[in-house]
């Protein structure tokens, strides 16, 4: 029986699709079988980010209106065995013709056949996002060290508590270093002080994600970007590794050398 | 012949009258002896200039129409004026009311932007108020956390009510219909805790350890 993770953050434009992506490519390298469900209906991307678009046949909304199987759906990713699933979201329906517990019966059904269920959650704080919680063991709310974000993310996790949701979990995504030290970006112990959430990982904010993007492949594939080993730690933490958070401050050599040094690559 | 008992005893006092009903009578014969002594009272004490009345009802209880007519009775001579009606007794309902209002409620969560923390009586919240939530309470607010979002204390109107909490950084305060943008009228430094009260018609925040000198009497009971 696998679990059923959902990734949201009220806000949109934080990076939720991004992180689904990445965290979902760490998982399979780490050898854990993935599907991820992409739940933003009427405007899909996980599709685009993992360059899986071309293979859509069938959708989510197909699957829950019993036009096809689940097996018929689900897009596997080849450069993963048979590790990386994705089942897309419709792009032509609305979000409205699918309910909660529809998504439940969906995610349980995932559940035998999966380790990990990674659902990205649509923006906003209505019916999209009621299905994308729907199914879901736990969550991570990912945010961007501004207050916005950081409003929209506790109003978030606040909805997740009032639907008896308490394993949550931080990723403060698009920190700038160099902005944090001179004191004009939030630094990320202020924001998981302010949330009050166990947090599971920090992202610099990193040109190769953009890089990658163009390239239809995830940056967590990457082993030299920053970003790529901060969502690769986030998966090991999820598993239950402890991984150090790594140092955002230090300059860009002596930070290499200090991943190097802690992944035994010298 | 029929016995008359004085029911009403009407006794001066230095605020005015106040009228002593009996408790064991019937409630009709309490108005027609009420309304006797009103219309038909030769007494001097009853003419002249406005002079306010307390009425007391000892362990009687009166519905909101019978206080109605009871007013009306005692309002037939323009000059008496009804301060208050007292009565020993209460239902059971405004008793609970009491009785919930007297205690010091205790939260424990964190509240968050969009949610709204209601509390009839005083609050001890242990947590946080984020930016965009909001604790309101009858009584006072006192958050063993940080304050970062709004807060009303005396939201019906009781202005002697404080707002405390461990770290003061709030978007809003209210005290009764005192409302302060901290960042526009005064300016936050210190790290203590600290409590927000009334001082004439204005806000004003000060430490903790200055509480007993401002509200000396905060939390005990006062008729």
């Amino acid at each position: 029986m696998g679990e059923a993770i959902v990734v949201t953050s009220g806000k949109g434009g934080v990076g939720k699709t991004t992180t689904t992506a990445n965290i979902g490519t760490a998982l399979a390298q780490l050898g854990k079988k993935v599907c991820m469900v992409d739940t933003d209906i009427g405007l899909r991307n996980l599709d685009l980010v993992m360059g899986l678009e071309n293979r859509i046949i069938f959708d989510l909304v197909d699957v829950i209106e019993g036009t096809c199987k689940i097996h018929q759906a689900l897009l596997k990713d080849k450069r993963f065995e048979d590790l990386l699933y994705l089942l897309p979201a419709a792009q032509t329906k609305d979000k409205s013709c699918i309910e909660p517990r529809q998504m439940k019966e969906l995610i349980n059904e995932l559940k035998n056949e999966f380790d990990i269920i990674l659902i990205d959650c649509p923006a906003g704080i209505e019916h999209g996002f009621r299905n994308a919680i729907a199914g879901a063991d736990k969550a991570i709310v990912v945010t961007t060290p501004d207050i916005s974000s950081i409003r929209d993310a506790d109003r978030v996790i606040g909805l997740l508590e009032q639907e008896k949701m308490f394993e949550t979990y931080l990723v403060v995504n698009r920190i700038r270093p160099n902005l944090v030290k001179n004191g004009e970006m939030l630094d990320v112990d202020d924001v998981v002080t302010m949330l009050s959430v166990d947090p599971i990982g920090y992202v610099p904010d990193d040109e190769e994600v953009i890089k990658h993007l163009h390239l239809k492949e995830p940056v967590a594939m990457n082993h030299e970007a920053k970003a790529g080993i901060a969502y690769r730690n986030i998966a090991r933490r999820m598993l239950g590794d402890s991984v150090p958070f790594m140092n955002l401050y230090e300059t860009n050599d002596g930070f290499m050398k200090k991943m190097k040094k802690m992944f035994g690559i010298h | 012949m029929t016995i008359t008992k004085r029911n009403i005893v009407i006794k001066g006092t230095k605020d005015g009258l106040a009228f002593y009903l009996d408790d064991t009578c019937s409630l009709q014969e309490l108005f027609d002896e009420l309304e006797e002594k009103i219309e038909y009272n030769p007494q001097q004490f009853l003419t002249g200039p406005v002079i306010p009345i307390s009425i007391k009802l000892g362990k009687r209880y009166l519905t909101e129409e019978q206080r109605v007519t009871l007013m009306e009775i005692v309002g037939r001579r323009g000059n008496l004026l009804v301060k208050s009606i007292d009565t020993d007794v209460i239902t059971k309902q405004e008793a609970l009311i009491d009785k919930l209002s007297s205690q010091v409620k205790i939260v424990t969560r964190t509240v968050r932007s969009g949610q709204v923390l209601e509390h009839a009586g005083d609050l001890l919240l242990l947590g946080d108020v984020n930016p965009g939530g909001f604790v309101s309470c009858t009584g006072n607010i006192l958050i063993f956390g940080s304050l970062r979002g709004s807060a009303h204390a005396g939201c019906e109107g009781k202005e002697e009510c404080i707002i405390a909490a461990l770290e003061m950084d709030p978007i809003q305060l209210r005290i009764a219909n005192i409302i302060s943008r901290p960042p526009d009228e005064w300016m936050d430094t210190i790290t203590e805790m600290e409590f927000a009260y009334i001082t004439e018609g204005r806000m004003a925040i000060e430490k903790i350890n200055q509480l007993y000198k401002v509200r000396p009497d905060l939390g005990q009971i006062t008729w």
